[in-house]
């Protein structure tokens, strides 16, 4: 749901490279920031959690991109591939994590566990 | 003789004598609540085993070898056992036996033997039974020590130690009021007799380098006095020194032997239980201090003995004076031993060395036998007043015959043991005077004869006063009886003695036939031939003299004796002369008497009070000055203390607080960035990665 003169703007920025390696690296950074904007704004754990999973994945495109576009072999791909896998973990991980902080605080908020301050 | 009587017998009974009832002391005092019947029979066994070597020592010794001159002293043996080194001084004790200590050592275990066995019926029952005899072994350890070493130094140290059995046993009834009392009486008098008793013994070993008394007296009569640059009093001559040396000697006796003007602790000694009053303050104890002289004889001077008799003629008057008003039963008594004791110092001051260490050794039976009879009175009617008494003659026979006898044998009436003694001092008094006609020497004869006259009236008033007469207290007369056995034998054997003690029931004995006459030897006098001075002269002449006064002497004891109780039987049997009206005719003189010649009350008002008001002085001292100075101190260290506290308070507090405050300050700068909150942690991360790359771009 990019506007269209956003659009306009990437189309310019990736210039003639349209489907080369700027475009995948501009589509890897949108998605990065919007998972880092998810996690600083955000106050409920499991959107948080989602803003990483986001995170990942703009690190993913960039690994394909790169594997693609680089003289690297199938480094890249494979290295994804073990991003995904390590993400699917820390997610039951995570979750888990969000049950506990549930069961101890008695919400997900994270602005509220802040017993470690000062 | 010699051949079962060696040296090591010898040794061996010497040691034997004191470390025998020492033992048993030991014994009775750990144990003797444990024993069956208080451990009494371990004290009697002990004291007769005693009795037995002594007697046996003295049936070798005296019967058998016969030679006045016998003597056996270890150190001869290379028996003797060192004691301690001093500096350069050495000091050794061996035993020493001549016949006077024989004679000695076999007079106190047989006058403690029979008075233990008497004590076993005075104290039964008593609550303190074991403990009683506990310090009487204690004693006859200390006393039989006394008699048989060989030394000045531990002639002194035993010495002391009868004084503190006499002690122990003045205030064997610790419950009562005057006991205490009078026990720390006696031992404090006895202190200074014996402070000066000390000084002389310094004084002699500083003269003569040692205190065994053969040594002493052989230097002595060497006449190897050390140059008076290097011994104390330089400027007094050697003999002034030797006397002075003498007299100090003496004075422990005048204490110990309760001689004017020490001798105000002996009344109150009575508060003791009888036995003890027996067998210390009659017989024993009080007798050490005329054996002491008897021990030091040659060592004496002449102004020395003058001395020595002079003390004695005082103290023989003096205390039978007292006896006459007394009502006390136990204080008469008492009043009669010093008398007998200054008779006693008396005739040895005069030259009768003989006379007097004979008389020490009859008194001791006779004098025992009264205090036990007078003991046995006590327990039948619980009472020591004379006036509580009366008419006991019938109820007590035994006792009253057995105090008859020794009464007898006191007063020295012929064929009776006290005769052969008494009249021999008086003869040597006389003796002594026809040396120098004009002088003072009549004192003793005078003094010794009113004394012999007193000495009669007051005991024949004490006898009328108790066995005569109607009874005083018709009730404590219902209840007395006669005491049992174990008390009446011991009065008969003492009083057998006080009849047969003379050796010889003949009125005009041969006296140089006399038995102690025979056995004991005059010394000769160290101190003369030492000085260089002619005593043979006078020794001859005395000797001449006794002979010719001896009838003389009986002539006076008799007349005496007959008038005493001529006057006691008007006055206290058949009431002829009232004898409120004679004490009334005496006005004066009756109520210095009858006030103990204000010694007490001078002693108190001169000695006691005024040591009290030092004692207040050096008291408010200790209390203004020492105190203050102390609390002085102990205020300036807590003000120093509070000052330091001050600096530690805010210097090296504040130090630390400040470092305290300074991290906590910092920390707290520092803990504001902790806000626990995870948004904010990222936050922070992205800002710090954009720096870092903004940074890394720009250094490209």
């Amino acid at each position: 749901m990019i506007p269209t003169p956003m659009l306009a703007t990437l189309e310019v920025a990736s210039g003639s490279l349209a489907g080369s390696l700027s475009s995948y690296l501009v589509i890897s950074g949108i998605l990065f920031l919007l998972g880092l904007a998810t996690i600083l704004t955000r106050r409920n754990v499991l959107y948080v959690l989602m803003g990483t999973e986001l995170i990942l994945n703009a690190a993913n495109i960039n690994f394909v991109a790169f594997s693609r576009f680089g003289d690297y072999g199938m480094d890249g791909q494979m290295m994804t591939l073990v991003v995904i896998m390590l993400a699917a973990a820390e997610a039951a991980v995570a979750l888990a994590i969000v049950l506990r902080i549930f069961h101890d605080f008695g919400t997900i908020d994270i602005t509220r566990t802040d017993s470690l301050r000062n | 003789m010699e051949g079962f009587l060696n040296s090591t017998a010898h040794l061996w009974l010497g040691l034997g004598l004191f470390v025998v009832p020492f033992i048993a002391a030991v014994i009775l005092i750990f144990f003797g609540r444990k024993l069956p019947r208080g451990g009494d029979w371990i004290a009697q066994a002990a004291i007769v085993t005693c009795a037995a070597a002594a007697v046996f020592q003295f049936i070798a010794v005296i019967t058998h070898h016969g030679d006045p001159h016998w003597s056996w002293s270890s150190a001869e043996h290379g028996l003797s056992w060192h004691w301690i080194t001093l500096g350069g001084a050495d000091f050794t004790v061996g035993i020493f036996w001549d016949n006077l200590s024989v004679i000695m050592a076999a007079m106190v275990t047989v006058v403690a033997s029979c008075i233990f066995f008497f004590s076993a019926g005075y104290m039964h029952g008593d609550r303190d039974y074991p403990r009683f005899f506990a310090y009487l072994s204690y004693f006859c350890f200390a006393m039989l020590g006394l008699v048989v070493v060989d030394n000045l130094l531990f002639l002194f140290i035993f010495w002391e130690l009868v004084g503190v059995g006499s002690y122990l046993l003045i205030g064997f009834y610790y419950d009562q009021p005057d006991p205490p009392l009078a026990s720390m009486k006696a031992f404090l008098v006895n202190r200074i007799g014996d402070v000066l008793f000390l000084l002389g013994l310094i004084l002699a070993y500083q003269l003569f380098g040692t205190l065994n008394y053969h040594d002493l007296f052989e230097t002595l009569a060497s006449g190897n006095f050390p140059p008076a640059s290097e011994r104390a009093f330089a400027s007094l001559s050697n003999h002034s020194i030797l006397t002075l040396s003498g007299i100090l000697i003496f004075c422990g006796a005048i204490s110990k032997s309760a001689q004017v003007p020490l001798h105000t602790w002996l009344p109150d000694a009575m508060a003791g239980p009888t036995p003890v009053s027996a067998l210390i303050h009659a017989a024993t104890m009080v007798a050490a201090g005329v054996f002491m002289v008897g021990r030091m004889y040659p060592y004496f001077t002449p102004e020395a003995l003058q001395f020595i008799a002079g003390i004695g003629a005082i103290t023989a008057l003096v205390g039978a004076t007292m006896g006459l008003v007394m009502w006390d039963i136990k204080k008469v008594l008492a009043y009669s031993t010093m008398s007998q004791l200054g008779y006693m110092m008396l005739g040895l001051g005069v030259g009768g060395y003989i006379a007097g260490l004979f008389h020490l050794i009859t008194h001791a039976f006779f004098k025992a036998c009264l205090f036990l009879g007078s003991g046995s009175v006590i327990h039948a009617v619980h009472s020591q007043d004379m006036r509580d008494m009366g008419g006991l003659r019938k109820k007590m026979p035994v006792t009253y015959w057995t105090f008859l006898i020794a009464t007898l044998a006191l007063c020295g009436v012929p064929a009776f043991a006290g005769y052969y003694s008494k009249d021999q001092i008086i003869a040597n008094a006389m003796a002594w005077w026809t040396l120098d006609l004009a002088s003072a020497r009549f004192v003793p004869i005078l003094f010794g004869a009113v004394g012999a006259f007193m000495t009669t009236f007051y005991m024949f008033r004490l006898i009328f006063l108790t066995f005569f007469g109607q009874p005083g207290d018709q009730k404590r007369y219902d209840h007395a009886h006669e005491s049992p056995a174990l008390m009446a034998v011991p009065l008969i054997i003492l009083a057998g003695f006080g009849l047969l003690g003379g050796g010889t029931n003949n009125p005009l004995p041969e006296t140089d036939t006399l038995w102690f006459n025979s056995v004991v030897a005059h010394p000769e006098s160290a101190a003369a031939a030492g000085l260089h001075l002619d005593v043979h002269h006078e020794a001859e002449h005395m000797a001449h003299a006794l002979h010719s006064v001896h009838y003389w002497a009986i002539g006076v004891s008799l007349l005496s004796i007959i008038a005493g109780f001529v006057l006691a039987r008007r006055m206290y049997l058949t009431k002829a002369t009232d004898p409120a009206e004679v004490s009334a005719k005496f006005g004066p003189m009756h109520k210095i008497i009858s006030n103990k010649y204000y010694f007490d009350d001078a002693y108190n008002q001169g000695v006691v009070e005024n040591l009290k008001r030092w004692t207040r002085v050096c008291s408010w001292w200790d209390r203004t000055v020492v105190d203050g100075i102390v609390n002085g101190m102990g205020l300036l260290t807590r003000f120093l203390a509070f000052l330091s506290g001050l600096f530690d308070a805010y210097v090296i507090d504040g130090a630390v607080n400040f470092w305290r405050w300074l991290v906590r300050f910092l920390s707290g700068c520092t803990r504001l960035w902790q806000s626990g909150n995870a948004t904010n942690y990222l936050t922070w991360t992205v800002l710090g990665v954009l720096a870092l790359v903004a940074a890394l771009a720009r250094g490209n």
